[in-house]
């Protein structure tokens, strides 16, 4: 069986997109010759660099089996006509290529057809490639793509320059981007320059490495990660700083990696690591070392596209660049101590925080309110947290946006920030704990930047970067500006996912509806209030927002199933804590037998409950116990308040799942009363009262979760 | 010790592009004399992208950034820096090796230095433009912007330019290995003397940061931003007016002598029109919103409303010039087809 051989050999594609695009790649391949019957289960290896995305197939068959096919013709009415065949019938027959004899009969539902079985000829697996692949190539997603050919030709990542599509020997003819597709490929462009033949597809990779070329990702990180390793034996007792993304962004840009070990002047070890780190991980892609308790060296490891350095020049050419940025950060952090933060707020006049909800001078001056009152709420609602913190550290927290080192490398604002706030003094009559808790508060305001993210560290801290998405969601939802679909422009999902899991992770007693009118009220007055949107429910849209980042916590950040998490947030989501509480509860209880009957019984209870309301039956506003006439009734309501005043007990304690073990009680009660009882009588007063019954039912034990939400085996609705 | 013989002095550099570019086919521009705070903005790339017309050029573009400024004091950073800026429109198919060819014609041993070429795509929301390519990274230090325009002036781009813009103070440092831009040496005196960069450009870099930050008057400057903006505007609302009346009569489809006639004056308007200048007026309201910019006088209401104006103009100009140089083909063709032209003795006196 034939080897398959695809590359599209292009000018150097963004590292960031590659793997993406290589998996792809082999995907649609794959799925290609399998969609053809060109082979059952291709085995299919992908490869790329970043000059190369690359497929090699083996196990393909040279052409596709002949198949016998069934095609259905006109119905025998139109057909036949008196026994004989008519034009119909004759041109279907010619059509499909077989006497007008041997066409059979088959029923269909819409009647009796003529039907023909007809011999396809499985065509060459070189005709089939050549027409399926430039299509699969122009689909492969990219995150951004350009023309290079004018506006009427493709478009694709970077520029393609060859094309390789070998079938064993032979040259599959097709052509992409204006390109005919050949045996020559391209080596490296420095170590070796001049175009190689493939003679066949699976002496790909060996005819690469003959051009200083390591077509394999898996291999090039095998390699890059062992030169990395070997490099810093040579300085004792340190060990590289693993970084798997800046690995990955390595492997990327490199065709025929290696390594070099640079050193800087240890007098730049003064600035803070935070600030090193980025210029050698953000900047420049160098790993960092370390000693065995963490603390940086002053050396670096540079990953190059070359087979070596043996004149030290790339050598000294990186460590003169890594100079020049570290004298720039020192510079930039000396300049910056001149105009200590408290001297900046009024300097965030300048800088726009969004056109039209204003400076960031605005947004600090609502911050720091909204803040305050936040602590304060958390504070009386016992919450430990230190007065005064938040106040002060969001009066500070976005002066960084203007100092020298944030315009440099903005990745570091808020870091910054907090490092100044700690290197200067910023009240002489403030204790050294509360200053180092407003540098900590300002330092982690951004946190968590994804969900993978760790939140604040400190409650201070949570609380400011709460206020601080808080007031911009808040800020944008009454601009009208909130995500629609997969638009999300200002990243306020991401946002509002930081708000709960900050809240979460801290256990803040903070009302999401009470966060959002606290942060809402901020802009009562303000000049951007004019702007806001008039026919907007702005409560209504927040807390159907807020809802759907909460489920999406529960469930995709959590873990918890979706339907336990839709019961838990049918009886409210404003508490975030007190949500994951109960959906802890549930998810606990909810495999338990009594726990399943429940939940068919709730369902059974709120269907009833329905079709009552929809043929207009009447539900007593009150249950008369001494109405009831049937046993089972009686004992479920003489049992009733008994089991919620002790479930209510629970649950005031926070005790959700011993709540749950009360009204699990109710199960038996619950099945013997539909067992022996009919609710929807003709009697109307008998009736009401039953549906009273159900209705107290519902309403007491649904508090924690709405159980007819829960999914069970025996699913009736 | 990056290139251990003789590394070429700052104008050496310089010539060795020119002359490794000329070589290649391009025209040699010189600076363009307008304040630019990139060689992008310089007419001989912003206009010359627009339209379907084949364009090479090189030129030395001195590239004014007032905010950048530092009085001299920083070794890596300047208000005015040089590039040197290619446009290769449309890009060959060699264009990413003709560029690594042009990096051995300066002096660089490619195999002895780690080359490579990074994400890096370029935007100016001023100029409504943008493009897609690297940054080219040698041994760490990014010497080159390397992009295939995609659109400038917010009109699409067909054909495809690729804009090659070398950074030349950082190439300079780099093949003479010296730590400050200051210490370059520019040029070697008959006396073999090494005239430094900083002998030649340390005072101008000191003055304007003093002028930049402290000085410009910055009532006066908002005026003179007001004036250039009102008079480029005008030249559009013209231009724009002339547009309009000759779509009125193609569409009345008048083939007399006299619509003729008219038509010709019309084409002649529109030839002559100064659409580069009203581009020169554009130029100077963006300079100035720089200074104004340094010297931190720009509030943020007023802020993203002036970058907006600014990029009307840009977007009102490059429409106008493709507009113009469409009329142009049609009038050559036109003049093609009618002969004797009459026209084209109106247009050739007109030059």
């Amino acid at each position: 069986m034939p080897d398959f051989l695809l590359e599209i050999g292009t000018e150097e594609i963004p590292a960031r997109m590659m793997d993406g695009a290589r998996e792809e790649l082999a995907c649609r391949v794959g799925d290609l010759l399998r969609r053809e019957n060109l082979a059952a289960t291709p085995d299919v290896r992908a490869y790329s660099t970043p000059r190369r995305l690359a497929v090699l197939a083996s196990g393909v068959s040279a052409s596709q089996p002949d198949v016998q096919e069934k095609i259905t013709g006109p119905s025998l009415k139109v057909a036949y006509k008196d026994g004989a065949p008519t034009p119909a019938a004759d041109a279907f027959a010619r059509k499909a290529g077989v006497p007008v004899t041997a066409l059979e009969k088959v029923t269909t539902p819409k009647g009796e057809y003529l039907a023909a079985t007809v011999q396809k000829k499985g065509r060459p697996a070189s005709e089939i490639l050549a027409e399926f692949l430039p299509k699969e190539i122009a689909g492969i997603y990219w995150a951004k793509s350009m023309y290079w050919r004018g506006k009427s030709a493709e478009r694709f990542a970077r520029p393609v320059r060859w094309l390789v599509t070998l079938l064993d020997g032979a040259v599959v003819p097709l052509e992409f981007a204006g390109i005919r597709a050949g045996h020559k490929t391209e080596g490296h462009r420095i170590l070796a320059p001049q175009a190689m033949l493939v003679s066949r597809p699976s002496d790909y990779a060996e005819t690469l490495a003959g051009g200083s070329v390591v077509v394999s990702a898996a291999e090039r990180e095998q390699r890059i990660r062992k030169a990395l390793d070997a490099a810093t034996r040579t300085i004792p007792g340190a060990r590289w700083r693993e970084d798997k993304s800046l690995l990955d962004t390595v492997v990327n840009l490199t065709e025929f990696p290696s390594v070099v070990l640079g050193s800087f002047e240890s007098e730049f070890l003064s600035l803070p690591d935070e600030v090193l780190v980025t210029v050698m991980r953000d900047h420049q892609k160098y790993f960092a070392l370390e000693d065995a308790g963490g603390k940086l060296l002053p050396h670096f490891l540079a990953v190059l596209n070359t087979a070596s350095d043996p004149d030290g020049l790339i050598r000294h050419g990186n460590e003169r660049v890594l100079r020049a940025r570290f004298n720039d950060a020192r510079f930039f952090w000396q300049t910056d101590q001149k105009i200590p933060l408290r001297q900046r707020v009024d300097m965030l006049k300048a800088v726009t925080f969004q056109k039209d909800l204003g400076s960031y001078y605005d947004k600090t001056m609502r911050v720091q309110k909204l803040g305050s009152l936040l602590s304060e709420a958390i504070r009386s609602a016992g919450g430990a947290i230190r007065p005064g913190i938040v106040f002060k550290a969001a009066l500070l927290a976005k002066t960084d946006l203007t100092t020298e080192l944030v315009k440099e490398f903005t990745e570091l604002q808020g870091i910054v920030g907090g490092l100044y706030a700690k290197a200067q003094q910023l009240d002489p009559l403030l204790p050294g704990s509360t200053a180092e808790a407003i540098g900590d508060a300002i330092y982690d305001q951004y946190k968590p930047e994804s969900m993978e993210d760790s939140v604040s560290r400190t409650a201070e801290a949570a609380v400011l970067a709460i206020a601080d998405k808080a007031d911009s969601i808040a800020g944008m939802f009454a601009l009208g500006l909130q995500p629609t679909g997969s638009k999300d422009p200002f990243a306020l999902r991401r946002a509002a996912n930081g708000i709960v899991k900050t809240i979460a992770e801290h256990k803040l007693p903070l009302p999401v509806s009470k966060l959002f009118s606290d942060a809402r009220a901020e802009y009562v007055g303000s000049e951007a209030e004019a702007r806001f949107s008039k026919d907007l429910k702005f409560d209504e849209a927040i807390a159907g927002f807020m809802r759907e980042r909460l489920e999406f916590y529960l469930r995709d950040v959590r873990g918890f199933a979706y339907d336990g998490v839709n019961a838990v947030l049918a009886a409210g989501a404003d508490d975030v804590v007190d949500a994951i509480a109960r959906a802890e509860a549930v998810s606990e209880v909810r495999g338990s037998e009594d726990f399943a009957s429940i939940s068919v019984a709730f369902k059974r209870i709120k269907n009833i409950l329905r079709q009552a309301n929809e043929t207009k039956k009447t539900i007593a506003a009150q249950l008369d116990a001494g109405s009831l006439t049937e046993d089972s009734e009686k004992q479920l309501a003489a049992l009733m308040p008994g089991i919620a005043a002790r479930v209510r007990g629970w649950r005031e304690q926070g005790n959700y799942g011993q709540a749950l073990v009360e009204i699990s009680r109710l199960r038996k009660p619950v099945d013997l009363f539909f067992d022996k009882v009919m609710v929807m009588v003709d009697d109307e007063r008998v009736r009401a009262n039953r549906l009273a019954l159900l209705q107290q039912l519902l309403n007491e034990f649904s508090t924690i979760a709405d159980f007819s939400e829960i999914v069970t085996e025996s699913k009736v609705s | 010790m990056a290139s251990p013989q003789n590394p070429p002095t700052f104008q050496e550099l310089v010539l060795r592009l020119q002359t490794f570019w000329a070589e290649h086919g391009c025209v040699l521009q010189q600076p363009y004399d307008v304040e630019v705070g990139a060689g992008t903005m310089a007419p001989e790339t912003f206009l010359r992208v627009l339209g379907p017309k084949p364009y090479l050029v090189g030129y030395v573009q001195p590239s004014r950034r007032p905010a950048d400024g530092r009085y001299g004091e920083n070794p890596n950073r300047l208000f005015k820096h040089l590039q040197y800026q290619v446009i290769l429109k449309p890009p060959p198919e060699n264009v990413q090796q003709l560029y690594l060819d042009s990096l051995t014609a300066i002096g660089i041993d490619l195999r002895k230095h780690d080359i490579k070429f990074e994400e890096d795509n370029w935007e100016s929301p001023t100029l409504g433009a943008w493009g897609i390519g690297w940054q080219v990274m040698l041994d760490g230090l990014e010497i080159t912007q390397f992009t295939y325009f995609q659109q400038c002036g917010g009109i699409d781009l067909d054909p495809i330019s690729a804009e090659l813009t070398y950074g030349l103070e950082r190439i300079a440092a780099f093949l003479q290995d010296v730590d400050s831009i200051y210490d370059i040496t520019w040029v070697v005196g008959p006396d073999g003397r090494a005239v430094k960069y900083g002998e030649i450009r340390l005072q101008d870099e000191l003055q304007f940061s003093v002028y930049n930050f402290e000085r410009a008057d910055v009532e006066k400057a908002w005026e003179h931003l007001r004036l250039y903006e009102a008079e480029c505007q005008g030249l559009l609302d013209e231009y724009a007016e002339l547009r309009r009346d000759s779509a009125k009569d193609d569409g009345a489809k008048n083939d007399g002598d006299e619509a003729r006639k008219a038509k010709s004056e019309e084409r002649l308007q529109r030839h002559r029109f100064p659409v580069l200048s009203a581009f020169d007026l554009c130029l100077k309201c963006s300079h100035l919103f720089n200074i104004l910019d340094a010297r931190g006088a720009i509030s943020v209401t007023e802020r993203v409303g002036v970058i907006a104006r600014i990029r009307n103009l840009a977007v009102g100009v490059a429409r106008a010039y493709v507009d113009q140089q469409k009329s142009e083909q049609e009038a050559a063709s036109a003049v093609a087809e009618d002969t004797p032209p009459p026209k084209a003795e109106q247009l050739a006196a007109s030059r």
